[in-house]
């Protein structure tokens, strides 16, 4: 496979919501590609009819019954959030 | 006062005969931090006040006699990994990101230990978010090995290693991703246990790769590790992959007897890539274990050399997904931007270190479009066939056994900015968490003065089992010392 772009790393990033220095772009790049061609090492397996395992135990849909219980303080919870006004957590603008 | 040197047992016997007061151990501990903390970096901070009023708290209950006299942890100081959440004492997972962060609420472990009454006394130091084989990765400052401080401790629980090595609480909590309890546990001289996949509750643990996350204790020794295991495994249903599986007595499983023990001894763990001191002191171990009258043999993980790719591309992956939650919104650091986008942005690039920004970039791009199935899925396939190895040899063999990591601790900025050389560090721990066995990193001797870790890998909820064969070997050999650390100026 070929090297990694610079095109994609900088695509990767962003839908990963990080903002790249064109040098880190450049140190990551290399660095990425060169643990996605140990990734490629895999290929030597057929896995075939394999069935991916994505959960150890044989565990699924745990269910409970639904009951109301006492949920977390909402200005304890808005002690955390760096603004808050009105009980609610405030963003900058999301439209322009 | 100095360094914790007694056992579990003996501080719980020394408490109930009034030789010493819940008080006086929790300021052995402060102190013995302000002596040696400067050096070691264990701890990124601890909470002098409330850890002084619970022991005035619990020194009552000793007067009162209202202490369970049978609950060994009562009255013991702890350190508290900083990716499990303790409400009121912030929880920064080593992250700038986190650095203002107080929870409010305790993880189940937290609540557990408090139950038992033992007293936090601080928070540990760690690679950030977990992402990390040698702490260098920490976003405040990096741990120093306590047998030479020119050495890491291993990561990403190396605070929680080298606290226990350097005596300055008598257990930890730690947890276990790809070998974060093991490997500092190896580095460090000192016990710990990664459990079964489930045994642990991990609700308040900050999530970093939640198919592979567990909690477990680092200690002096395997008794100790025994105890504290005993109030940590446990169904809770605050998390829903924990397992309703019955939680057996881990001390009546510490008989000393291993006759008919059935060891198989995995040849790629004793092979290219693992140091000589290192293999050398396994194979005396293996014989040690033979006199005991166990049965050792040859067998095969034939997978073994597809682990760490898989690891790395789930591990990743999961972790872009969970971490896409510190965005500066919620909780955290908020750099602030005109707009939204700019927000989320300005606040992750300014918060994660390197280390994070490289796997999630990893993870992103392995979940990207049209990568998923040649990556993700096919990392998922190979884990399965990792997985099958073991179930496999389990149908023959007790326990199975080798080294927790290729060599002894390395010099710190040896392997920094070489992911490859620095992932290849968890070559033989990470096989675990992809199959979900409990094993243990026991010390099994030194090469060139620094620890060398026995691990100890035992079948899904056979923890029991694991520890019988941790305690035999252990009794055989003795407890292993702890190093001679002396205070110095913060680094």
């Amino acid at each position: 496979m070929e090297r990694i772009s610079k095109e994609q790393i900088r695509h990767v990033a962003d839908l990963a919501r990080l903002e790249l220095k064109e040098e880190e772009i450049a140190h990551f790049g290399e660095q990425l590609d060169d643990v996605i061609k140990a990734a490629q090492q895999l290929n030597e397996l057929d896995t075939t009819n394999v069935e991916p395992t994505s959960h150890v135990l044989d565990v699924r849909n745990v269910l409970r019954d639904d009951v109301v219980k006492p949920s977390l303080d909402r200005d304890d919870v808005l002690k955390n959030s760096p603004d808050d006004d009105e009980g609610q957590i405030k963003v900058p603008s999301v439209l322009e | 006062m100095g360094a914790f040197t007694h056992s579990l047992k003996e501080l719980h016997t020394m408490l109930h005969n009034n030789e010493i007061t819940v008080e006086a151990l929790v300021r052995q501990a402060l102190d013995r931090i302000k002596e040696v903390d400067g050096t070691v970096g264990a701890f990124l901070r601890t909470d002098e006040e409330k850890a002084l009023a619970r022991a005035a708290e619990l020194d009552q209950q000793l007067q009162d006699g209202t202490a369970d006299a049978d609950e060994v942890l009562f009255g013991l100081p702890v350190g508290i990994k900083d990716n499990i959440v303790t409400k009121g004492l912030r929880t920064t997972c080593a992250s700038k990101l986190l650095e203002n962060f107080e929870p409010v609420h305790d993880a189940t472990v937290v609540e557990s230990l408090r139950d038992a009454g033992a007293v936090t006394v601080g928070k540990l130091n760690m690679d950030e978010f977990a992402m990390g084989s040698s702490n260098e990765n920490s976003g405040f400052y990096p741990v120093r090995n306590p047998w030479n401080t020119d050495h890491v401790p291993g990561g990403s629980s190396g605070g929680s290693a080298a606290a226990v090595a350097a005596g300055e609480v008598p257990f930890t909590l730690g947890s276990d991703t790809g070998g974060s309890i093991r490997e500092p546990a190896a580095y460090c001289g000192v016990v710990g246990l990664k459990p079964t996949y489930g045994r642990v509750s991990r609700f308040g643990l900050v999530a970093f790769a939640s198919s592979l996350d567990q909690i477990g204790p680092l200690t002096r020794s395997v008794e100790d590790n025994a105890y504290v295991m005993q109030r940590l495994a446990g169904h809770d249903e605050r998390d829903s992959t924990s397992a309703n599986v019955e939680v057996p007595d881990y001390l009546a499983a510490l008989t000393g007897d291993l006759k008919d023990m059935k060891i198989g001894v995995p040849k790629e763990y004793l092979g290219e890539g693992v140091s000589q001191g290192v293999r050398d002191r396994v194979r005396e171990a293996l014989d040690t274990l033979k006199d005991l009258g166990a049965k050792v043999e040859e067998v095969s993980l034939p997978h073994s050399k597809y682990a760490l790719a898989s690891y790395y591309v789930i591990a990743s992956s999961e972790a872009s997904a969970n971490l896409a939650r510190f965005d500066g919104i919620r909780y955290g650091v908020r750099r602030d931007a005109d707009n939204l986008l700019d927000t989320y942005l300005k606040s992750r690039s300014e918060g994660f270190g390197d280390e994070v920004k490289r796997r999630i970039m990893l993870g992103t791009f392995a979940l990207s479009s049209g990568y998923y199935d040649a990556y993700y899925k096919k990392a998922q396939q190979v884990r399965t066939l990792i997985k099958q190895d073991f179930e496999d040899l389990f149908l023959q063999y007790d326990v199975i056994i080798g080294p927790t990591a290729p060599t002894t601790a390395f010099k710190i900025g040896e392997n920094i900015d070489d992911p490859l050389t620095m992932y290849a560090n968890d070559i033989l721990t990470i096989p675990m968490n992809l199959a979900g066995v409990p094993a243990i990193s026991v010390p099994c001797g030194f090469d060139e003065g620094m620890p060398v870790g026995l691990q100890i890998i035992g079948r899904h909820f056979e923890e029991a089992t694991v520890y019988r064969a941790a305690y035999a070997y252990e009794q055989a050999v003795g407890i292993a010392a702890l190093p001679e650390v002396k205070g110095g100026a913060q680094s």
